[in-house]
C-alpha cells in the first residue's frame, strides 16, 4: 500500500487533489481510497486530505499517520502544523515553493531523507501562468506522478477531465503537465 | 458500473435508481451531498417522476415524508445528529403508522459539546423508535443495503435507516459498483402501499387508540419488526442472486466463527478490524470480528449462535448510555445470557476521534493479558490526565466553569479538528 498526506490550506484544493489522485490510480486499475479531514472548514485554515492506493482492496480507514509521501500545498503551514509527523527516512516529500529547502531553513532538516525524493515545485506560479488562478493541486499532482511513479501524468490529466470540463481541465492538465516535466527533468539534471 | 466516487455521491445515485416519487429533507453535515445530489438529479430530469421537498426543519422533512408515504409514494429521507432528533417525534409516527420510508443516517455525534464528527450516538439515541435498522461497513454496502432497504420496507410496511458512518464513509472516495436501472428494476417492483390514503376511497390512518386497543397495536408492532429477522436474509440472499455480490443480512464474521476472542462492531470501523485480525492470527492469536449489519431488529438468536464457542468478547461500539455504559453491549449481554462469555465493553470512535489499528492492538493485547476486567467500561485512548485535571478544578473551586471549555483550554485547541 502507498499513502499519501496531502496538506495546504481551505481554498486550495486540498480535497480535491485528494480525490483526483485517487481517480488516476483507479483509472490505472488499482484500488484507490481518497478521504478529507475535516474541522472547521474556513478559507485560509489548514486542511489535511488522505490518499491509499493499493492493489488489493482497501479495508482500514484510520487517517494516515506514516505516510509514504506528503505534498505541502502551502509553504507557510512549515511554522503552523507538524507537517513531517510520521515521514520515514525513505519517504517523498514535495513542497510548494519556489524557493529552495536551503532558502526555506530546511537545508539540514531534508539531508536524513533520499535526496531524489524531495522536491520542490512552484506550483502556485505554474498554476498562475497555465490556470490562470494560484491553485497548486493539479501542478502538484503532475509532479507527484513524476517524482513517485505511483501514477502516469495521463492518469492525472484523465482524472482531472472527467471532474473538470472546459478551459478549467486544460489549465489544469497542463499545469499538471509543466510540473511533470520540469520535476523529471530536475531529476536527470542531480544524475547528469 | 464500478467507478472511483464519493461516498454520498453513490448513495444518492443508488437512492435515485430506486425510483422514489418524494425526497424530503432538511441538509445537515454530514449528509448534506446525499440530499443535495438528490436535488440534482430531480432538477435535470434524471430521477423523473420525483417531487423533492426542501423543507425548514428535520422535523417537517419527516412529517412530510409521512404524509407522501400514506398517500402511497415510495419516499425517501436523510438526516444527521440533532436534525434525527428534531425528527424524534414523527419517527415514532412513521413507525406506528407502518409507512415504509427509507432514510439515511449519516452518522454523527450529539451535543452538547457541539461536534459534527462521526460517531453513533445519533441512531442509538432513537435505537428502540420502531425503524429497522441497518448498518453500511463500506460505501459499496451503502448502496446496496439502500436497494435492499426499499424492498425490505415496502414488504414489511416499516420504515428503515441504512446507517452509514458520517465524513468516513459519506466523504470517502473509493470504488463503488453502481448497479443500472434495469438491475434495480428487475430487483425492486413498484411499491404497492399496504394502507392508502385516496380520496375516492377515503380511510382514517392514524386514529386514536384507547386503553382497550393500544397494546394490541403495539404488539403487532413488534411482531412485524421481528419478522425483519426472516426477511432481512432472504432479501440479502435475492440480492446476491441478482446483483452477484453479498451484502447486508443479519451478521457477518471475518474470518470465521469459532475464534477464542471475538470483536463485535458496527459500521465502517469493521475494515480497520478485519485488518487487525489478520494482523493477530499471522502471529497465532485466535481473533475474529462480528459485524452487526442489522441492529433492530436485534437477531438476538443468531448472536448467540455466533459468539457462543467464544471465551472472551469485545463490544466496540461508538456511543454510550451515560450512566450506565455501553448499548450494543448490553444488548450483547442478553443474548448472551446463561453462557460463561465474558464481554468487554469498550467505548470508541467518540466525536470522530480515529480508531487506529494501533489502539485496537494495544486494546487487544490488554484483554488479552487480562490488564482490562470484563463487566468495566473502558474509553479506547482515553487522555486520563486531561479528566483528572478537570476533576481536580471542579474539587478546587464552587465555580470552576464549563467542562468543555476548561478542557479545549488545557489541550490548547485553536481550531477543532479530528485528527
Amino acid at each position: 500500500m502507498f499513502q499519501v498526506r496531502i496538506h495546504g490550506r481551505g481554498g486550495q484544493g486540498v480535497v480535491t487533489a485528494a480525490e483526483l489522485l485517487s481517480v488516476a490510480a483507479f483509472l490505472e486499475g488499482r484500488e484507490a481510497q481518497a478521504f478529507p479531514t475535516f474541522g472547521s472548514e474556513r478559507t485560509g485554515a489548514p486542511v489535511v486530505a488522505f490518499c491509499r492506493i493499493d492493489d488489493s482492496v482497501i479495508r482500514v480507514r484510520e487517517p494516515i499517520t506514516e505516510p509514504d509521501a506528503l505534498i505541502v500545498q502551502d509553504p507557510t503551514l512549515l511554522h503552523q502544523v507538524d507537517l513531517f509527523a510520521g515521514l520515514s527516512d525513505d519517504g517523498y516529500l514535495l513542497l510548494n515553493t519556489g524557493r529552495s529547502f536551503d532558502d526555506l531553513g530546511l537545508g539540514a532538516f531534508v539531508e536524513r531523507f533520499d535526496v531524489d525524493r524531495c522536491v520542490t515545485v512552484p506550483a502556485t506560479e505554474i498554476a498562475r501562468e497555465h490556470l490562470g488562478r494560484p491553485l497548486p493541486n493539479a501542478a502538484l499532482l503532475g509532479a507527484f506522478a513524476a517524482l513517485t511513479g505511483q501514477v502516469s501524468v495521463d492518469s492525472v490529466a484523465a482524472a482531472i477531465r472527467e471532474r473538470f470540463s472546459g478551459p478549467t481541465a486544460e489549465g489544469n492538465v497542463t499545469a499538471a503537465e509543466h510540473a511533470h516535466a520540469r520535476v523529471l527533468q530536475a531529476g536527470r539534471a542531480s544524475h547528469a | 458500473m464500478r467507478s472511483q466516487i464519493e461516498g454520498s455521491q453513490a448513495v444518492a445515485r443508488a437512492v435515485a435508481l430506486c425510483r422514489p416519487e418524494v425526497v424530503s429533507a432538511y441538509p445537515i453535515s454530514p449528509q448534506t451531498h446525499i440530499v443535495e445530489a438528490l436535488s440534482d438529479l430531480v432538477r435535470t430530469g434524471e430521477l423523473s417522476p420525483c417531487e423533492y421537498l426542501m423543507v425548514e426543519s428535520e422535523f417537517a422533512a419527516l412529517s412530510a415524508a409521512i404524509g407522501a408515504s400514506a398517500a402511497g409514494a415510495r419516499t425517501y429521507t436523510a438526516t444527521a445528529s440533532q436534525g434525527l432528533l428534531y425528527m424524534a417525534e414523527a419517527l415514532y409516527n412513521a413507525s406506528g403508522l407502518g409507512l415504509p420510508i427509507v432514510m439515511t443516517i449519516a452518522n454523527r455525534a450529539i451535543g452538547a459539546p457541539i461536534n459534527i464528527w462521526n460517531d453513533h450516538s445519533d441512531v442509538m439515541s432513537q435505537r428502540d423508535c420502531g425503524w429497522i435498522q441497518l448498518f453500511a461497513e463500506s460505501n459499496q454496502e451503502a448502496v446496496d443495503l439502500h436497494v435492499q432497504a426499499f424492498a425490505l420496507a415496502e414488504e414489511l410496511s416499516l420504515p428503515v435507516t441504512v446507517n452509514m458512518d458520517g465524513f468516513v464513509l459519506t466523504h470517502a472516495v473509493e470504488p463503488v459498483d453502481l448497479p443500472s436501472q434495469a438491475q434495480v428494476d428487475a430487483f425492486l417492483p413498484p411499491f404497492e402501499p399496504r394502507q392508502v390514503l385516496d380520496p375516492g376511497e377515503p380511510v382514517t390512518i392514524g386514529a386514536m387508540v384507547g386503553p382497550e386497543a393500544f397494546t394490541e397495536v403495539k404488539v403487532l408492532m413488534h411482531a412485524k419488526q421481528m419478522q425483519a429477522l426472516d426477511v432481512v436474509p432472504r432479501i440479502a440472499s435475492d440480492f446476491e442472486d441478482a446483483f452477484g455480490r453479498g451484502s447486508g443480512g443479519l451478521l457477518r464474521t471475518y474470518p470465521r466463527e469459532g475464534a477464542d476472542t471475538v470483536v463485535v462492531a458496527l459500521g465502517s470501523v469493521l475494515g480497520t478490524i478485519d485488518e487487525v485480525v489478520d494482523e493477530l492470527r499471522a502471529e497465532n492469536v485466535d481473533v475474529a470480528a462480528l459485524g452487526i449489519r442489522c441492529f433492530r431488529p436485534w437477531p438476538l438468536e443468531e448472536i448467540r449462535q455466533a459468539l457462543q464457542g467464544a471465551r472472551r468478547v469485545i463490544v466496540l461500539e461508538k456511543a454510550f448510555a451515560v450512566g450506565i455504559g455501553g448499548i450494543v453491549g448490553q444488548n450483547v449481554r442478553l443474548a448472551l445470557s446463561g453462557l460463561p462469555v465474558p464481554v468487554f465493553d469498550v467505548v470508541a470512535g467518540l466525536g470522530g476521534r480515529p480508531i487506529t489499528k494501533r489502539s485496537l492492538h494495544t486494546l487487544l493485547a490488554d484483554v488479552l493479558h487480562e490488564r482490562i476486567e470484563p463487566n468495566q467500561l473502558t474509553f479506547l485512548d482515553l487522555d486520563r490526565e486531561l479528566v483528572q485535571r478537570e476533576l481536580h478544578r471542579v474539587s478546587q473551586s464552587p465555580r470552576s466553569g464549563p467542562h468543555a471549555e476548561n478542557i479545549l483550554r488545557d489541550v490548547g485547541t485553536v481550531a477543532a479538528g479530528s485528527h
